[in-house]
């Protein structure tokens, strides 16, 4: 096992697979010879030649168009976006040509590219720069969507989105770029629509994604030293979506809270909860939270942005008040 | 700026008869196709929406025919003829126009959205200039691949005004992609005059020098200009000299869509073009040139036949599936989001 950062795993789960698959291309704003404002991408044009590794022009439609044309005729694109923020000018190309087409043509097209994407917040960067937006991409019939939350399943979640055949959208969050962790020797490859528990315990379910399973976790730390022993549950893709370990570790505590960095209306955490009250609610104690960010664009200063996120305290201050 | 027209090329002059046959004969197909198409609406047989590209027929077989087999179409809403043009099947069309099980879709895509992908037309596009950076993603594939294949997309003069249009001509340029960019000029967006709402007077040709392109100006009702036209740019993109954008003259004979009866166009503008009918003029230059009468009398009749055949199987056909609704989501053929 090695120790990289987020932001090295994602570059390490692109070279693995374009060492692997000649058909794979990556195209972006600054991510050839900058190696990505991120800095998620350094070393791959060194490594694999300005044919599959280049810089495009600030076209996001062009750039998500561009894919979705070469993924119906040969190619296994990656394309960057650079701020998830950024979708929203190229939101005609996803969700009106990518998601639909292959459906509209009753299969006619495969379109095996991956959109990813720097997303989030805690970076101080205003609301234009910084939306946590999952919710979107999970909305739209035909995507994929995975927001992984360690080093190792950024590489893994990354390779495994890069061999699906259908488009996926690969949120990175962008304040975990920086956060080392340990991953697999040689080829790593995950599956999408797998959950992951990270703790058992028996008092309360929390599934959290992305950067809020660092918090979850935390919280749960802290619960414990006042009695309340807390599953963690990190969701690592909402499409497809783990529903069957979700239902199951619920079903184990009788309690669920969501930790949901979106703002509050339909976030994922509504969808997870509607399934749980509809298939488990027998096995429900008390009634499901969501613990989200209020339904109001980030705001950029520290003080407020920080305490708009959903943070430490309140998820244990949330979990404590609900479970009194 | 003057448009390229019929006497102006002498290149035009030397197009082989079998060739010219052929680009009667695709015409005489769309304009009978698109006439079917009409009636079986007025008949109430047609749900839902369709554009027909009536008296634009010279720039989909002029390109069609001057393309390879494996090269790749994109095309519009107005698209059944540039799907037809590369050899997709009528009776499937007309299928999916009636919305049956036998559609070119099986019901899932409708009038906008034809396309045969083993025929190289890779879809109809209903969000205005959307398909153009796919175009050149197309292109990009095929020049990633080395594989000589040239990606040709056809659009309107109203496309010309969103951003897609000029992302997409920018990319190809600068990658150098084997792309041809068609802009049917029919002078209408919907129902609003181009040049009511466009800053130029030529939507795509005055446009071209912006991206460092040769304004090319054509006579889109002419199946020689066309035929020409598309010949040399998509030579151009395959050996490897990037990219071209064309605008060709041209006007639809109706509205724009269903139920548009189009009087927002003055009389004297429209009887004008009926009278450069691209169909009848391009028969009278066949029979000029010495083809004889009942060779062309043999291709509309063939054409009548091919469509009346298409038109029986798709009217016997039962309606879409309603098994197929959750069907080919995914590439493993389902729709599941969860386990
Ligand atoms: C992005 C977008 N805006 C508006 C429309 C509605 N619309 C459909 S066709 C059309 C006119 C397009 O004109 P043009 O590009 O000249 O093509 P034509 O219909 O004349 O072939 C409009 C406005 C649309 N489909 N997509
Ligand atoms: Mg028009």
């Amino acid at each position: 096992m090695a120790e990289l950062t987020f932001r090295e795993a994602v570059a390490a789960g692109i070279a693995q697979e374009m060492e692997r698959d000649t058909t794979v291309y990556f195209i972006g704003e600054d991510v050839a010879a900058a190696g990505g404002v991120f800095k998620a991408t350094v070393g791959l044009l060194d490594r694999f030649g300005a044919e599959r590794v280049r810089d495009t022009p600030i076209s996001e439609q062009a750039i998500v168009g561009a894919a979705m044309g070469a993924a119906m005729t040969g190619l296994r694109p990656i394309v960057e976006i650079m701020f998830s923020d950024f979708l929203a000018t190229c939101w005609d190309m996803i969700a009106n040509q990518v998601a639909k087409t292959r459906y509209m043509t009753d299969g006619q097209v495969s379109l095996p590219l991956v959109i990813r994407t720097a997303n989030g917040g805690g970076s101080r960067f205003g609301a234009q720069h910084s939306q946590s937006l999952e919710n979107w991409a999970m909305a739209v019939p035909g995507l994929k969507v995975v927001a992984p939350s360690t080093p190792a399943d950024a590489k893994g979640l990354l390779a495994a989105a890069i061999r699906d055949p259908d488009p996926v959208l690969f949120f990175e969050q962008k304040s975990l770029y920086g956060i080392r962790g340990e991953v697999p020797d040689g080829e790593h490859v995950d599956s999408l629509g797998t959950a992951r528990v990270l703790r058992s315990g028996k008092d309360c379910t929390i599934v959290a994604l992305a950067a809020m399973v660092p918090r979850a976790m935390a919280a749960a730390a802290e619960l414990d030293g006042i009695g309340i022993n807390a599953i963690v549950v990190d969701v690592r893709c909402l499409v497809p979506l783990d529903t069957r370990t979700i239902l199951g570790e619920v079903s184990k505590t009788g309690r669920l809270f969501t930790v949901e960095e979106n703002p509050r209306l339909c976030g994922w955490g509504a969808e997870i909860a509607s399934i749980v009250a509809e298939e488990c609610f027998d096995d429900l104690d008390g009634p499901i939270v969501r613990i989200t960010t209020p339904h109001v664009p980030l705001p950029a200063a520290q003080s407020m942005e920080d305490e708009a996120m959903p943070t430490v305290a309140r998820i244990v201050d949330t979990v404590k008040g609900a479970m009194r | 700026m003057k448009a390229r027209t019929n006497e102006a090329s002498a290149a035009v002059a030397s197009i082989d008869e079998k060739t010219r046959l052929r680009l009667y004969q695709v015409m005489v197909e769309l304009r009978d196709f698109e006439q079917r198409a009409y009636e079986l609406f007025v008949e109430n047989l047609i749900r839902g929406t369709s554009h027909l590209a009536l008296g634009q027929e010279a720039i989909a077989a002029g390109c069609a025919v001057a393309m390879r087999n494996d090269d790749y179409t994109f095309c519009t809403y107005r698209g059944h003829g540039h799907t037809l043009a590369r050899g997709a099947s009528m009776a499937a069309a007309i299928g999916e126009l009636l919305g049956r099980s036998n559609g070119m879709l099986h019901g899932k895509g409708g009038s906008m959205h034809l396309t045969d992908v083993t025929h190289g037309a890779m879809g109809s596009y209903a969000i205005v200039g959307a398909h153009l950076p796919i175009a050149a993603g197309a292109a990009w594939s095929a020049q990633a691949r080395k594989s000589g294949q040239v990606a040709v997309c056809f659009f309107g003069d109203g496309t010309t005004n969103i951003g897609a249009f000029h992302e997409a001509l920018n990319l190809a340029v600068v990658w150098k992609l084997p792309v041809v960019f068609v802009c049917e000029n029919n002078r209408y967006m919907e129902y609003t005059p181009i040049e009511s709402v466009t800053a130029v007077a030529h939507p795509a040709a005055d446009r071209a020098a912006a991206y460092g392109l040769e304004p090319i100006l054509v006579d889109g009702n002419d199946a020689d200009v066309m035929y020409e036209t598309a010949a040399r740019t998509i030579g151009h993109a395959r050996s490897g000299g990037g990219p071209s954008l064309v605008e060709a003259l041209t006007y639809r004979h109706g509205g724009h869509s269903r139920g548009d009866p189009a009087s927002y166009r003055p009389k004297e503008e429209v009887s004008d073009w009926l009278s450069r009918d691209p169909v009848k003029q391009y028969r009278q230059r066949l029979a000029s040139t010495g083809i004889d009468d009942g060779t062309l009398t043999k291709i509309e009749e063939a054409s009548r036949r091919k469509v009346d055949v298409a038109t029986d199987e798709a009217r016997k056909a039962p309606p879409a599936r309603i098994e197929d609704i959750e069907s080919q989501v995914w590439s493993d053929g389902g729709s599941a989001w969860r386990n």
